[in-house]
Order: C-alpha cells, then structure tokens, then sequence
C-alpha cells in the first residue's frame, strides 16, 4: 500500500466521491483555484470539476453553511468547507438550529446530507482564535454525526463515508495531521461511524485519545512498553455516534483509562467518555478514571506559553504511571 | 384579451381571492381553537397578511420552493399543503405534517414544496440560496420563494444571502412582509429607510415595493420576479407593506401599535382588498364570492374536526428520527 499524507487521503476522498455521484460540490472560502484550500486540501479539484462544483464562497459563514442545508434537502450532497474551526462560531444557527434539527421536527420529511469540513488544534502559533478544539459544543447536539480522524487511511474511509451519510457531518480535521503519512489501501473502502480502531493491544491501561493526542498517545505507549506498562490505545474516530463498546471492553480488560484530547478540560469530550465509564464500567475500575486536557484557557501565543498550554505526549505518559 | 387567456386570467383571479380567504378562515379557526386552548405552545399568527403568501403563491409552480417563518402557517396553506395535516400540526398531533413533531412554528409539507419554518428570525435565507443553488445546479427549472418580515431585514443573513444569489444569479424572490413591527419594535425605529426594499440596491438586485394587503398587486409583481428567475436572470426583492391584526403572539395584545393607526390599516383589510380588486377585474361577483366563502369555510370546519379527532403521537415518537433510518 502506498504511503500517503493526511491532506492528499482527504482530497482522494473528495475527487472519488465527485467522480462517484454528480451531485457532491464543494464550498467554502478559497477552495478554488487560487488557493486550494486554506491547507491545500481541495488544491487541483476546481481545475478538474470546474468552479461550479468546486465553489470559492464569500465570508459569509452562516449563510454558505445554511446554503449547504438548503441544497442537501433538495437534492444535493455539499461538502463545506469552514478554513478554521474556531469560525465554525459564525455558522452555529445554521448547523445546530437547522441541519440538526430538520429531520426530527419537520416529522422525518427530510434528512439533511450534507458535510461540513474544518480543522481544529494547535498551528504553530496561531493564538486564541486559531487554534481551538471545539467538538465538545457539537456533541452535545443531538443530530449530528461528528468525525474525528487521525489517521491519513480514516481521514479517507470516513470522509468518503460522511459524504455517502444521509445526516449532516461535521467532518473535523486537525491541522498538526495533514502532513502525517500513512498506507492507504489503494482499493475502494470506507471506514463506518461508529467504530472505533484499537490502534495498539495493551493489558495495564487504556488510553483513549483523539486527533493528534491520539500520536501522542502511541508514543507514550512506546517509552511505557519500555517501562514494562502495557497500553492499549484506542482512538474512536468518530465522537457521535460514540463508539462505547469498544472503550468499556478494554476497560473491562485494563482496569485503568487515559482520555486524552487537546480540548480545553471544563465539559470536554473526556468528561462525557469519563461519565460513561462510570456508568457503564464503575465496577471493573481499579484506579480513578484520568483526564488528560489543556487547561481552561484561551490559546496563548508566545511560543514557550504555547508549548505549556498544549497537552502533550509526557502529561499522558505521567497519567498511566500515576494510576498504573 | 383572447378567450382562452380570458378564462385563464379570471380563474387566476378567483384562485388569488380563495386563498386569501383560505388563510384567513385558517387563521380565524386556529386562533378559536387557540383561545381554548387546544392548540399548545405559542401561534404567530397570518391575519392581516393573507394577501402577501396567496399573491406571491399564485405565481408559482407545484414544483417550485418556498422557504417559511416562523409566522408561516399563511405560507404552507397558500402553496397548496394539505390543510387538514396541517392543523392537526398546530395541535400537535401523529396525523399532523411534521408528525406532531414540529408545531407552528416549524410547520412544513416538503411535499407541497415547503422547505420549512423556522423559528429563528433570518435563518430561512441561507437555506433559500442553498435551495436556488440547488435548483440552478441540478437544472431543474425550480425556482425559490423566501419569505421574511422587516426585522429579519436586520440580521447578517440579509446582507449576506442578497450579495451570494445576486453574485450566482440564483433564482430566488425574496419576500420582505413588512407589517411594520418587528415583534413590538417600530421598523421605523430600528432602521433607517422606509422602504426596505432600497436596501437591494445596494447588492444589485432588482426592487419592488406593492400593497401586501392586495393579492392580485402581489402576484403581478411575483409574476415578474418569476420570469426572471426562471429565464435565469436572477433574484428579485418584493417588499409587501402589509400589516398584523393582531399581536405578535400567543400573549401579545398590540397595544404599542396607535390606535389610528391600526383602524387605518383595517380599513385596507387583505381579504376585503383583493375581492375589490378581483371584482373590479371582473373576476368574480359578490355572489360567486359568497359561494367560495362556503366552500373554504367547510374546508376549514373539516380540517379542524380531522384535527381535534386525531390521536396524539406514540410516546415512543420522542426517540425517533433524531437521524435518518438508513434500510
């Protein structure tokens, strides 16, 4: 299989998908051709699909998200493009009012398939309104369905199956991953909500971990093993629908759980994945459930503020050793 | 006039005035029934306005959209939903549209070429684009009516969604009902020209204000802005100056609203307009529009019996269609 990055994973998902079904077109601000996409994720396509499948949008968040809803319930399939996630802020009427609520309140009339793009995480240097991870606000709507990959060959399988979803997607990126490379397998797949993938096989502790944490998170499981801690790592690729079977197995097994995300720490992802285990696992737990977050602050700037501020792969390391 | 244009031309007119008074019945029933309190929740009710979804309606095709608010019940009945599911909507019942699910404020009959209400002011011009989008992409000939009140005039998805299907030729007809309040806040108070149409200027796009209380001044202006879009020559602004008979809501009495200025405008009333304007076309007479009367008010008397009859919803609906069943 050949070795691909995340970003060209994510555009192979989109030119597939476009050739596959006439009625998947992009939109966002700069997915054209002068640009190709904020990260380059969309470089090439306006050439191939023309500027009228491949729309470069004005700054007009809420209205292109709430065209992309308007055109999936009448028989499109668009895929947005929001440049950074922290601007998903402008258009939350938009996905959370409309698109997720749609098919429930009009009665099951119409469902709304339609996905939304953007990246989240730290850039180098990219402060307060540039560097969120903001899936937490999004989780807590009913409606949606949310990926999370990490992987160039998930970034692939789930967009390609999020575009194929008869819901609305919230597709989030992170913009550390897109130079990552992985095998991609050269033949047709799609990866399916809901599952999550056990990326390493451990007995001591599982850690549960999303976008770049989920890296950091087999990297700290290398110089663990060294230690003689054995972790399981399992990223759940997409946050709803959640996939819970495969975390309470493990920690069934372990007995000890790491959640690790980049999220600020209040009301984050790990805070629901941590209720859950306490509902569903209380009684196989032998050590306190262990959240590893960045603090309850905004993203500081400076380099070395930066750098204290973003969770790394030693916090989820000290983390096991704490409960192991 | 040739005869067969004659004959269109009058059935045209008789249709303008029975939906008129179709909405108007509508409403009258729906806010008895509200009074007894047998529709739940909040109604914002068409009264007064009827002339503006029957004008505009009639200048459209069964295939063609139309994008609602959250004063949308006038709009759904005028593009031709079933009206008995939709007042077992309103009561929040399983035969209702939205399978009880939805309520007045979300009212909609997708397959009556409603794309929804919405209860959040603005929020439907976005997805009118993306309907226009739509429309022009797949070459479908549909064309996109988006309706919104004065105040929705002052949200960002005014000036963002004119500028996109003006830039992208969409066709769409955006629809100002200007009843001169934004809930109890004067227009005149929040913004800064008289006719909010002006404000299309500014993006390039063709505008029209008429007397919202006259269906037949409505749909001739509707009429227009469809040939456009369907030639494909994009969107069109028509702001009808129209006005409340009552208040905004379930608890609002409208006392904010001058008394001189509400008998004046009750002396344009939309159901005794547009059957002047009818007659002095010709299109009906006093009698005939008597006849008419009886039938829409049977309609209206078997829509709420169906309604009041229905079941309420399975307990086990609150659980379903929260995504889509995928077989």
């Amino acid at each position: 299989m050949p070795e691909i990055t995340y970003r060209e994973a994510l555009r192979q998902a989109l030119r597939e998908e476009m050739i596959r079904d006439e009625r998947v077109f992009l939109i966002g601000e700069d997915l054209g051709r002068n640009w190709g996409g904020a990260f380059q994720v969309t470089k090439g396509l306006a050439e191939e699909f023309g500027d009228e499948r491949v729309i470069d949008a004005p700054i007009s968040e809420n209205s292109f998200v709430g065209a992309c809803v308007g055109a999936a319930i009448t028989g499109m399939k668009p895929v947005g493009e929001i440049m950074f996630g922290d601007l998903i802020s402008l258009a939350v009427d938009q996905i959370c009012n409309q698109a997720a609520k749609m098919h429930y309140m009009f009665g099951g009339q119409t469902s709304v398939p339609m996905v939304l793009r953007t990246p989240f995480g730290e850039f180098r240097n990219m402060a307060a309104q540039h560097s969120q991870s903001l899936e937490a606000w999004f989780m807590h709507t009913p409606g949606l369905k949310i990926a999370v990959p990490a992987f160039a060959s998930d970034a692939k399988g789930l967009l390609k199956a999020a575009i194929r979803d008869p819901d609305p997607v919230l597709f989030f990126e992170h913009k550390m991953l897109y130079d990552k490379k992985e095998e991609v397998p050269t033949s047709e797949y799609l990866v399916e909500f809901g599952q999550a993938r056990v990326r390493r096989e451990g007995d001591d502790v599982t850690v549960w971990a999303t976008h770049y944490m989920a890296h950091k998170a087999l990297e700290a499981a290398d110089e663990l093993a060294k230690e003689g801690i054995s972790v399981e790592v399992i990223d759940p690729r997409t946050l709803a629908p959640l996939d819970k079977g495969t975390l309470i197995r493990s920690v069934k097994k372990t007995g000890r759980v790491v959640l690790a995300t980049e999220e600020t720490k209040t009301g984050a992802t790990t805070a629901e994945v941590g209720s859950i285990i306490m509902e569903e696992a209380f009684d196989w737990l032998d050590a306190p459930v262990k959240r590893v977050n960045a603090p309850d602050t905004p993203v500081p700037f400076s380099p070395p503020l930066e750098q204290h501020y973003i969770p790394t792969k030693a916090a989820i390391a000290a983390a096991a050793r704490e409960i192991v | 006039m040739e005869l067969d244009e004659m004959t269109a031309t009058k059935k045209k007119l008789v249709e303008l005035y029975t939906n008129t008074l179709r909405i108007r019945l509508f409403e009258e029933r729906v806010w008895d029934l509200f009074s007894q309190n047998l529709i739940p929740g909040t109604v914002h009710l068409y009264l007064g306005q009827e002339a503006v979804a029957a004008g505009v309606a009639g200048a459209l095709e069964k295939k063609d959209w139309v994008q609602s608010t959250h004063r949308g019940h006038g709009h759904v009945i005028a593009k031709g939903a079933d009206m008995k599911a939709a007042m077992a909507e309103l009561m929040g019942k399983r035969t209702g549209s939205n399978k009880g699910k939805g309520g007045s404020m979300h009212i909609t009959q997708f397959s009556a070429g409603v794309l929804g209400a919405t209860g959040v002011v603005a929020s439907g011009l976005p997805i009118a684009v993306g309907a226009a989008l739509s429309a022009k992409m797949r070459r479908s000939g549909e064309i996109v009516v988006c309706f919104f009140g004065d105040g929705a005039s002052n949200n960002g998805t005014f000036g963002e969604c004119l500028n996109m299907s003006s830039i992208w030729k969409l066709p769409v007809i955006w629809v100002i009902e200007n009843n001169l309040y934004a809930m109890g806040t004067p227009i005149k108070t929040v913004c800064p020209t008289t006719d909010i149409a002006r404000r299309a200027d500014g993006y390039c796009i063709p505008n029209v204000v008429v007397n919202g209380n006259d269906a037949v001044e409505v749909y001739e202006a509707a009429a227009e802005a469809a040939s456009r879009a369907r030639e494909g020559n994009g969107p069109t602004v028509i702001e009808c100056k129209t006005y409340r008979l009552k208040g905004h809501s379930r608890f609002d009495p409208g006392k904010y609203r001058p008394e001189d200025e509400v008998k004046a405008w009750l002396e344009r009333d939309a159901v005794a307009t547009t059957l002047q304007a009818v007659i002095e076309r010709k299109g009906i007479t006093k009698l005939q529009a008597d006849a008419v009367r009886v039938d829409v008010q049977k309609e209206v008397d078997e829509a709420a019996k169906y309604a009041l009859e229905s079941p309420y919803p399975d307990l086990g609906e609150t659980f379903t269609s929260v995504y889509t069943e995928v077989r």
